[in-house]
């Protein structure tokens, strides 16, 4: 009974999805208040219905309804309840639910937080996310039904992939959808914005919160999923460069693009039908992300459907998306005008040299990501294109990314002197060349990328503190404390935002230059060596969980005569698909992680056991977390309450008028 | 500077960077591409030598060897026509298994071993890899014809 109303739920939300992808719309072309008005409590509406089907199909996969195919085929009656609850995404047709409700989450919060918006503007943006949501749950319901039933009922579950069934997996499919789906709020504004031909600062004020509130999700989202590949894989790897990793990273890199557009946009009026492009853009990569994972057609952690038909819907959505919306903005963007002129120094022009790189960079690791399928799917034969191709793209572009990103807050906006700027940051400049050269001096192992690599992050370093100390002494105030109070908060989360690339770069460059890693052969008692720390093997037990049997290995780390820590590594077999799992274990440091999986027993009593010396790599998400946590400072800026509330007074002086 | 040069340079400015970008990615894209070669290609010799590629197919029953050292490891890769032998040392993935799929990546050495640098298997104890599949449908076609 529980299925079959969590069905007609879903039905219902499509109905109310209908009404608002229709109304508002017509509402505003035809400026009918009581028209526009439907918007809101038909959003409101649908998403109490897709959280009503959303907890009837948790339900059966915690009650265990293993009549309820989906259940059966992704849990088990002895999988731990937090496993049940989140195996329900673990699978196609529910993640496809999840994207639904992240969809109809951001579209609520659109109502909630839109009252000092002009009414026509709101009924347009809620009638085209209302246009997404329909095709999504359409989707849901013609081809990938996650209520279908199977008569008679499964005795038994087949349990949730392994590689799943980790804490970090509970947090990481959320964090991802609210920020692919995030951007389709600055999809909708732009869309809108097309409509109504109104785009200025007022308009770019509006999409800034949103974008950037979606960017901080997507960010952590990413951050975590590298997590988990670095702890659950077992060979301590953090990014791969896969497909499934890729579709996640192309919106972000212009959704990063379409952030600091948006500033330009709204400080000087330029870069307008940029930014609605980038909007379009952004939405179409993290539509063309989901058809990738879900398709089937790569090979993955992620892939779960293999039916055909369901590519083809995602395929057509995406095509009809992408080509009302490049349509749209053909016949509207040349109206929406040009900005305030700058000339060739000046802030606006190292934001556009950025905006570029990041788009070329973008586009590269689409056309390394679908080049391979397109040739698959003509049936010209099969490629790869690994992490090669991608680090010989990335190193050459980034660089002069992060060089500018932070020249550029130096410079003015329209109009500045190049020699004079360029003597402001020179001393920085040098410093960090010399800084870069020095360290790799230090380090053993040079190579060009870690010169390079140290260069930059010194760069980003000293450039922040510098940009901080011009800040603070370019302000009027009595003293200290009040030239920093008087620094808005999204000022702050440009510098923290910038500074965490910095530490990110730290990270990045100092494990790739310095990790080490060792395979050894080890039985009780025997010892190996590594980066100055020692693994003394204290043999293997039984260590069995509630759904798999698991053989643990207790190693001793010391380094000296100093004991570090006990590192318990373990190989499991899951009872249920018979699937073994190795599960690392990691002593974590600031300075760096030691690692250690155990591989196969070969004879009896010894196995082999990786270790790995990962030096620097928690930089890696520290930066990833100084980023996300810029993104919030940036949305708590003080002025988008300020002004929201004058727009308030603004419109309703309107509408009373 | 005039307003209409200024904007000349911007432009130009801006299609240089755009140029050389691409260019960039294009070559190193070039550079990069790994081909799949089922085990039947490689026997004809149609596989690259000193060259990075990929192979696929199904471990032979039987065929996974450790040498005294327990790392490195040798097996057979098979799409049931022809077979290669294939060089590995380091850690397997969990889901290697004989008789399962697999792909592996490396270089051909003069002796006709596959020096693998990289093993991938499934994700899934369901699934196998479409590269795999591919060359194992290969090889059941072409003996299909010539048993014609």
């Amino acid at each position: 009974m529980i299925p079959e109303l969590g069905h007609f739920s879903l039905v219902l939300a499509l109905v109310l999805a209908l009404v608002q992808a229709v109304v508002p719309m017509v509402g505003a072309s035809r400026n009918r208040f009581a028209l526009m008005a439907v918007g809101r409590p038909a959003a409101q509406g649908q998403f109490f219905f897709i959280l009503v089907s959303y907890v009837c199909l948790t339900w059966a996969f915690i009650q265990s309804d293993f009549s309820v195919q989906l259940a059966a085929s992704n849990s088990h009656s002895a999988t731990p309840l937090m496993y049940k609850i989140t195996g329900v995404w673990g699978n196609h047709e529910g993640s496809l639910l999840l994207w639904a409700m992240s969809l109809s989450l951001w579209t609520v919060a659109v109502t909630v937080f839109s009252s000092h918006l002009p009414e026509a503007f709101v009924a347009r943006v809620l009638g085209v996310l209302g246009w997404v949501s329909v095709g999504f749950l359409s989707f849901l319901l013609v081809t990938s039904n996650p209520f279908d039933r199977i008569l008679p009922g499964a005795g038994e579950g087949r349990d949730l992939n392994p590689l799943l069934q980790d804490p970090g997996m509970i947090i990481h499919p959320p964090l991802l959808y609210m920020g692919y789906v995030g951007f389709s709020v600055a999809f909708a504004f732009a869309i809108a914005a097309l409509l109504s031909g109104r785009m200025d600062a007022a308009w770019a004020r509006w999409s800034r919160p949103w974008t950037t509130v979606a960017w901080v999700f997507l960010t952590a989202g990413i951050a975590v999923g590298s997590g988990w590949a670095y702890y659950e894989l077992g060979w301590g790897g953090w990014w791969f460069w896969d497909p499934v990793e890729n579709a996640s990273f192309m919106p972000w890199l212009l959704g990063t693009a379409l952030m600091h557009s948006l500033a330009v946009t709204e400080k000087r009026g330029a870069f307008r039908s940029w930014t609605v492009l980038l909007a379009i853009s952004a939405f179409s990569l993290s539509l063309l992300g989901t058809f990738i994972v879900r398709s089937g057609v790569i090979t993955s952690v992620h892939a779960f459907a293999t039916d055909p038909k369901r590519g083809l819907f995602i395929l057509a959505l995406l095509v009809i998306v992408i080509g009302v919306s490049l349509l749209l903005y053909a016949w509207r963007a040349p109206r929406l005008g040009g900005g305030g002129s700058f000339s060739f120094v000046s802030r606006e022009t190292a934001l556009l040299g950025n905006n570029v790189l990041l788009s070329v960079a973008s586009a590269s690791v689409l056309l390394g990501t679908t080049y391979p399928l397109f040739l698959d799917a003509l049936g010209m034969g099969k490629i790869s294109v690994g992490p090669p191709y991608f680090e010989a793209v990335f190193i050459p572009l980034m660089t002069p990314v992060v060089v500018l990103m932070m020249f550029g807050p130096f410079l003015r906006w329209k109009d500045d002197d190049l020699v004079a700027a360029v003597r402001k940051v020179a001393p920085t400049f040098i410093a960090s060349a010399v800084i870069g050269l020095g360290t790799a001096y230090a380090v053993d192992h040079v190579t060009w990328r870690t010169v390079l690599g140290l260069a930059l992050a010194a760069w980003v370093v000293l450039a922040s503190v510098q940009l901080l100390a011009v800040r603070i002494t370019d302000r009027a105030g009595a003293g200290l404390g009040a030239r920093l109070r008087s620094i808005t908060a999204s000022w702050w989360g440009m510098w923290l935002a910038h500074l965490g690339v910095g530490v990110f770069i730290i990270g990045v460059t100092l494990v790739g230059s310095l990790n080490t890693n060792l395979d050894v052969k080890m039985r009780d008692g025997q010892r190996a060596e590594l980066a100055g720390y020692s693994f003394t093997f204290r043999g293997v037990q039984d260590a069995d969980g509630p759904n798999y049997d698991a053989a643990r290995a207790t190693i001793d780390v010391r380094r000296g005569e100093l004991a570090i820590a006990t590192l318990t590594p373990e190989k499991r077999l899951y009872r249920a698909q018979g699937m073994p799992m190795t599960e690392a274990s990691i002593d974590i440091g600031p300075f760096r992680d030691v690692y250690v999986s155990l591989g196969e027993e070969i004879e009896d009593g010894t196995w082999i056991v990786s270790i790995y010396y990962k030096p620097f790599i928690s930089w890696i998400w520290l930066g990833c977390t100084l980023m996300a946590l810029g993104g919030v400072f940036a949305v708590a800026d003080r002025r988008y309450r300020r002004l929201a509330v004058r727009e308030t007074t603004l419109s309703t002086q309107q509408r009373t008028a | 500077m005039k307003a209409r040069s200024k904007r000349l340079m911007l432009v130009g400015g801006g299609v240089a960077l755009l140029v050389a970008a691409v260019a960039l990615v294009l070559s190193a894209f070039q550079q990069n591409l790994v081909f799949f070669h089922t085990p039947s290609e490689v026997a004809e010799g149609k596989a690259p030598t000193g060259k990075t590629f990929r192979v696929g197919g199904m471990v032979e029953d039987g065929s996974i060897k450790r040498e005294a050292d327990g790392l490195t490891v040798s097996f057979v890769i098979t799409d049931t026509a022809k077979v290669i032998p294939v060089s590995y040392r380091g850690t397997l993935p969990d889901l290697f298994k004989e008789g399962k799929g697999a792909v592996v990546q490396g270089k051909l050495e003069a002796d006709g071993t596959f020096r693998a640098s990289e093993v991938l298997a499934k994700h899934d104890e369901n699934y196998m890899p479409p590269e795999a599949a591919h060359a194992v449908e290969q090889a059941s076609k072409a003996a299909a014809t010539v048993s014609q």
